[in-house]
C-alpha cells in the first residue's frame, strides 16, 4: 500500500477488474491508450499523464517567452530604440524573464521528466500523492495564466526581479496580478517537492537502495529539497510586496519606513538556490545520457550523488553575491565571495566525471549525446563566468551589465534548455512509443549550439565593454556586437523550431520504439514503450547496480 | 545624450574598454589573468571530449580496456588544484575591492542624487550639473550618493566601478582618475521607463582645466553656505545656534565624531546619521537631551538634506585651532 492510499483513503488498485471485450489484448493498454477523452487526461492522477500535461504547458510558455525574446533582440538591432517605446521594451523583457524563469525553467525538468520518469526509475507505480500531483498542475496553470492575463491587459515593467520600491510604489503597471500569479505557482513547486521527497523515501522498489538510485533521482531529490525550503521565502517576500503595494505598509519603501535592501536579501535568498532548481535537474539528465551513449558506467557515481546534495545545501549560503555593490558591508561581501567559490567545486567535479565517463567508452553520437556534449560546453562557460562574478573587483565592473546576461543564459539556457532537449530526445521513445528522426535531431542540436553561442558570446564582450543590462537605448559603439547577437538568435530560433515540428510529426509517422532503443540501463528501459498504466507488468525488484554497463573487452 | 562635446560615440566600434585610472588597469589585469586560468582549466577538457568522441566512437577499433580501480589521488587533485588556483583569484579580487572601499581622507567630495531619470552632481563649490560629471585627474574623488525615489546605480565603466544609490541611505564610491578624456556614465540598476536614458558623460580633466571649468560653471555659493542659508530658513538655527533658549546639542564639530545615545552606546555622526536626525529625530535619542526636535520629513527634500549636511560638516569643533565656522573652501 502506498502512502497515498493511507492519506487519501483509497482502496489499493493492485487487483484490477477484467475488461470485458478486451480479451484479445494480452496486456493492459499503455498509459497513452488507456482512455482517449480530454476528461480522462485532465482528470488523470497518472504521473505519466501529468508529466505530459506539464510538457505541453511549459512548451506553450516557452514559446511565449521566446517570442518576447525575439522582439527584444529585434529592438536591439538599432541603438536608439526606435522599434518599440521604452515602456513596451521594459514590458517585453519583464514578461520574457517572468515567463522563462517562473513558468519554464523552474518547472521544466522536475515537473516533466521528474513526474514521468522518476517514479519509473525507482520502480514505483506512481508518486506518493497522485491527486496532490494533479492539483499541483492545476495550481501551476492557474498562477501562470493569472500572470499572463496581465500581459493581455497591459503588462508589467518591473523586471522578473520585482525590486522594491520601484515595484511597490513607482511602477504604474499590473504588478499585483503578476505577483499573485508567481506566488500561486510557488505553491505548485512546494507541493511537487514534497511529493517527490515522500515518493523517493517510501516508494522505491525492493532492492532499490539509495546508492542504487540513478543520478537523475538524486538530483530530483536535491531539487525537491530546494523547492521545499526556499520557495516559502519568496512566497513571503512577494506577499509582502503585494501588501505594500496595496496597503502601503512600510516593509521595503523607505518613504514608508521600509528597507529596499531587505527585499534584495529575501529575493536572492530564494533566487540563488532557484538557479540550482534549474541546474541540478539538467545535471541529472546529462548523467543519464552520457553513460547510455558511452555504454559505460558513470564515473564516480557516489561523488556525483554527493555533489548534488552538496550543491543543494551550499547554494543557500551564497545569495549575498548578488549584492556586492549595494552597500553590503565589506566583510559580508568577502564571505559571500569565498563561499561562492566553494560552490564551484562540486560543479566542476561533475564535468570531470562526465568526461572520464566517455573515456574508453563506446560512443554513439546520437542526438541526446550531441545535446549532452553541447550542454557540457555551455555549462562550463556559464559556471566559470559565475566565478568571475563572484570575484569582488570583477563584479564591481560587470555587475548588471550584459556580462551577467550572458552568464546566466549560458547556465540556464545552455544548462537547462539543452539538457531538457537532450532528455526529451532520450526519453521520447519512452513517452510516445515512437522514435524521432535521427538526422533532423542531430541537425537541431547543431543549430542550437551554433545559434546559442553566436547569440550569447558577444554579450560577454558587451558587458565587459560596459553595456548595462535592461537597456533599450544604447551607445552606437555597441551596435555591431548587438547585431551579431540578434543574428545568432535567428539561428537559435530555427534550432528550437525543428524539434517542435519533427517531434510532432513523429507522433504519427515515427518508427515504433522498442522498450530499450538505446541499450540503456535503468528500470525505465525494462518496461514497454510507452509504459503500461501502472508502469510495470510485474513489480520490479532491483538486484543490480546503477549504470551497470558491462566493462568492454578490447576493441569492439 | 549630450551631443556637443566630442565623446566616446566618436568611435563607431568599441573593442576594448578605455581605462581611465590605475585601478581600472588593475581590474583589467585581474580579468585577463583569470580568463587565462579558465582557458588552462577548460581547453584540455574540451579537447579531450572531442578526442574521445572521435577515438572511442562505437564500431571503431580502440583500446577500451579499463580497470574498475580508481585513482583517488587523481580525483582529489582534479578537485583541489583548480579550487586552490581559483582561490588565488578570490584573494586578488578581494584585495582590489578592499582598496575600492577605503577612500583617502583628502578625497574631493562630490554629491550625487539619482532620481527617475537623471543624475544630479554637485561640486563642493556649489557647481551643479545634470547627467554629466566633470572631475580632475590626480586627485581622489569621493562620490557620496543617494536616490530620491527607486534604486539606481552609478556606473563608470572607464573606471571599472559602480555602486547602487539607495533611497534613504547614502552610499559611496571613490576613484582616482589619471587619463583625461570623455567617457560614459550610466545608471546600471533598472529604474523604470527611461532607465536606459539615465546616462551621461564623465569628463576627466587636468586640475587646471577642472578649476577653469569650475569657474566657468559659475555658482559661487558653496554647498556649505547654501546649507547655511537653509539652516536659518528651516529654523534649525533657532535651537542649535549658541545662545538659543532651547537646550539643543551644538552642531559644531559634530560631523565624524561619536554621539552618546540615550539608550547607551555611541554612534558616529556621518551623513546618514545627520539625514536621519533631520527626518526622524526621535530615532537614536541623544543622551542628556529631551526630544523636542520636530521631524522635517516631507519638508526638507533630498537635495536640501545634502546641503544641510554640507553645512554641518563645515562647522569645526569649538576650539579647533585657527578655524572659524563658515563655508568650507572649494579646493
Ligand atoms: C550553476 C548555475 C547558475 C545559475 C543558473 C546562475 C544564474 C544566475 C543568474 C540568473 C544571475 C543573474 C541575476 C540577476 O538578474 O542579476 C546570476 C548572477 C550571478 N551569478 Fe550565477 N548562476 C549559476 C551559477 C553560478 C556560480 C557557480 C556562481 C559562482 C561561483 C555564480 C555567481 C553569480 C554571481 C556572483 C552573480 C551576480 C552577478 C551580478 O549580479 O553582478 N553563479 N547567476
Ligand atoms: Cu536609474
Amino acid at each position: 500500500m502506498s502512502p497515498s492510499d493511507l492519506v487519501l483513503g483509497r482502496v489499493s488498485e493492485g487487483v484490477r477488474e477484467p475488461h470485458p471485450g478486451r480479451t484479445t489484448i494480452d496486456r493492459e493498454p499503455d498509459y497513452l491508450h488507456d482512455e482517449h477523452t480530454l476528461r480522462s487526461w485532465l482528470g488523470s492522477t497518472d504521473h505519466k499523464r501529468i508529466g505530459i500535461l506539464y510538457l505541453l504547458s511549459i512548451t506553450f510558455f516557452f514559446i511565449i517567452g521566446a517570442c518576447a525574446a525575439g522582439l527584444i533582440r529585434l529592438s536591439l538591432v538599432v541603438p536608439n530604440g526606435q522599434i518599440f517605446s521604452n515602456d513596451t521594451y521594459n514590458k517585453l523583457f519583464t514578461i520574457h524573464g517572468v515567463v522563462m524563469v517562473w513558468f519554464f525553467l523552474i518547472p521544466s525538468i522536475p515537473a516533466t521528466f521528474g513526474n514521468f520518469i522518476m517514479p519509473i526509475m525507482i520502480g514505483a507505480k506512481d508518486v506518493a500523492f497522485p491527486r496532490l500531483n494533479r492539483t499541483s498542475w492545476y495550481i501551476f496553470m492557474t498562477g501562470a495564466f493569472f500572470t499572463l492575463f496581465t500581459v493581455v491587459v497591459g503588462g508589467v515593467d518591473t523586471g522578473w526581479t520585482f525590486y522594491a520600491p520601484f515595484s511597490t510604489t513607482f511602477s504604474n503597471t499590473w504588478v499585483v496580478p503578476a505577483l499573485i500569479g508567481v506566488i500561486v505557482v510557488g505553491f505548485s513547486s512546494i507541493l511537487t517537492g514534497l511529493n517527490f521527497i515522500v515518493t523517493i523515501h517510501t516508494m522505491r522498489a525492493p532492492g532499490m537502495t539509495w546508492f542504487r538510485m540513478p543520478i537523475f533521482v538524486w538530483t530530483m531529490y536535491a531539487t525537491s529539497l530546494i523547492f521545499l525550503l526556499a520557495t516559502p521565502v519568496i512566497t513571503i517576500a512577494l506577499i509582502l510586496l503585494v501588501m505594500e503595494r496595496a496597503f502601503h505598509i512600510g516593509v521595503f519603501d523607505p518613504a514608508l519606513g521600509g528597507d529596499p535592501v531587505l527585499f534584495e536579501h529575501l529575493f536572492w535568498f530564494y533566487s540563488h538556490p532557484a538557479v540550482y532548481i534549474m541546474v541540478l535537474p539538467g545535471m541529472g539528465v546529462i548523467s543519464e545520457i552520457v553513460p547510455a551513449f558511452a555504454q559505460k558506467k558513470l564515473f564516480g557515481y557516489r561523488f556525483v550523488a554527493y555533489a548534488s546534495i552538496g550543491l543543494a545545501s551550499l547554494t543557500f549560503f551564497v545569495w549575498g553575491h548578488h549584492m556586492f555593490v549595494n552597500g553590503e558591508s565589506e566583510t559580508s561581501a568577502v564571505v559571500f565571495s569565498v563561499l561562492s567559490f566553494a560552490v564551484a567545486v562540486p560543479s566542476a567535479v561533475k564535468v570531470y566525471n562526465w568526461t572520464a565517463t566517455i573515456y574508453k567508452g563506446s560512443l554513439k553520437l546520437d542526438t541526446p549525446m550531441l545535446y549532452a556534449m553541447g550542454y557540457i560546453g555551455l555549462f562550463v562557460v556559464g559556471g566559470l563566468t559565475g566565478l568571475f562574478l563572484a570575484t569582488l573587483a570583477v563584479d564591481e565592473h560587470v555587475h548588471d551589465t550584459y556580462f551577467v546576461v550572458a552568464h546566466f543564459h549560458y547556465i540556464m539556457v545552455g544548462g537547462t534548455a539543452l539538457a531538457f532537449l537532450g532528455g526529451l530526445h532520450y526519453w521520447w521513445p519512452k513517452f510516445t512509443g515512437r522514435m524521432y528522426p535521427e538526422a533532423l535531431g542531430r541537425l537541431s542540436a547543431f543549430f542550437i549550439f551554433i545559434g546559442f553561442n553566436t547569440t550569447f558570446f558577444p554579450q560577454f564582450l558587451l558587458g565587459y565593454l560596459g553595456m548595462p543590462r535592461r537597456y533599450h537605448n544604447y551607445p552606437p559603439e555597441f551596435q555591431l556586437l548587438n547585431i551579431l547577437s540578434s543574428a545568432g538568435s535567428v539561428v537559435l530560433a530555427l534550432g528550437y523550431l525543428f524539434p517542435m515540428f519533427y517531434l510532432t510529426w513523429s507522433l504519427r509517422y515515427g518508427k515504433r520504439a522498442p522498450a530499450n532503443p538505446w541499450n540503456a540501463k535503468g528500470l525505465e528501459w525494462t518496461t514497454s514503450s510507452p509504459p503500461p498504466k501502472h508502469n510495470f507488468e510485474t513489480p520490479p525488484t532491483v538486484d543490480f547496480e546503477p549504470y551497470d554497463y558491462i566493462a568492454r573487452e578490447d576493441r569492439v | 545624450m549630450n551631443g556637443q562635446s566630442p565623446g566616446p560615440s566618436d568611435y563607431p566600434l568599441l573593442l576594448w574598454p578605455q581605462a581611465a585610472s590605475a585601478d581600472a588597469v588593475q581590474s583589467d589585469h585581474l580579468i585577463w589573468s583569470f580568463t587565462l586560468l579558465t582557458l588552462v582549466l577548460t581547453v584540455p577538457i574540451f579537447l579531450s571530449i572531442a578526442w574521445f568522441a572521435f577515438h572511442f566512437r562505437a564500431g571503431k577499433e580502440a583500446h577500451r580496456q579499463y580497470s574498475d580501480k580508481r585513482s583517488r589521488l587523481l580525483e582529489v587533485s582534479w578537485m583541489l588544484i583548480p579550487f586552490l588556483l581559483t582561490l588565488g583569484f578570490f584573494y586578488w579580487g578581494a584585495k582590489l575591492f578592499d582598496r575600492h572601499k577605503h577612500a583617502p581622507a583628502n578625497a574631493l567630495r562630490i554629491e550625487a542624487i539619482g532620481r527617475q531619470w537623471m543624475w544630479k552632481f554637485q561640486h563642493p563649490g556649489g557647481q551643479a550639473e545634470i547627467n554629466d560629471l566633470h572631475v580632475p585627474t590626480g586627485q581622489p574623488i569621493l562620490i557620496n550618493m543617494i536616490s530620491q525615489d527607486v534604486i539606481h546605480a552609478l556606473y563608470l565603466p572607464a573606471l571599472r566601478i559602480q555602486m547602487e544609490t539607495l533611497p534613504g541611505r547614502y552610499t559611496q564610491l571613490w576613484f582616482k582618475a589619471d587619463k583625461p578624456g570623455v567617457y560614459r556614465l550610466y545608471c546600471s540598476e533598472y529604474c523604470g521607463t527611461d532607465h536606459s536614458k539615465m546616462d551621461g558623460l564623465l569628463t576627466i580633466m587636468t586640475p587646471t582645466d577642472y578649476s577653469n571649468w569650475l569657474r566657468r560653471s559659475g555658482n559661487s555659493t558653496s554647498l556649505a553656505s547654501q546649507g547655511k542659508m537653509l539652516f536659518s530658513s528651516y529654523g534649525c538655527a533657532g535651537c542649535h545656534d549658541q545662545g538659543s533658549v532651547v537646550r539643543a546639542p551644538s552642531l559644531a564639530g559634530l560631523f565624524g565624531s561619536p554621539v552618546p545615545l540615550e539608550a547607551g552606546g555611541t554612534l558616529i555622526a556621518g551623513d546618514g546619521y545627520i539625514r536621519d536626525k533631520i527626518l526622524y529625530p526621535d530615532h537614536n535619542l541623544i543622551a542628556g537631551y529631551k526630544q523636542v526636535m520636530p521631524s522635517f520629513k516631507g519638508v526638507v527634500q533630498e537635495g536640501d538634506l545634502v546641503l544641510l549636511t554640507a553645512y554641518i560638516k563645515s562647522l569645526p569643533a569649538p576650539g579647533a585651532a585657527g578655524s572659524t565656522p563658515g563655508p568650507e573652501k572649494t579646493q
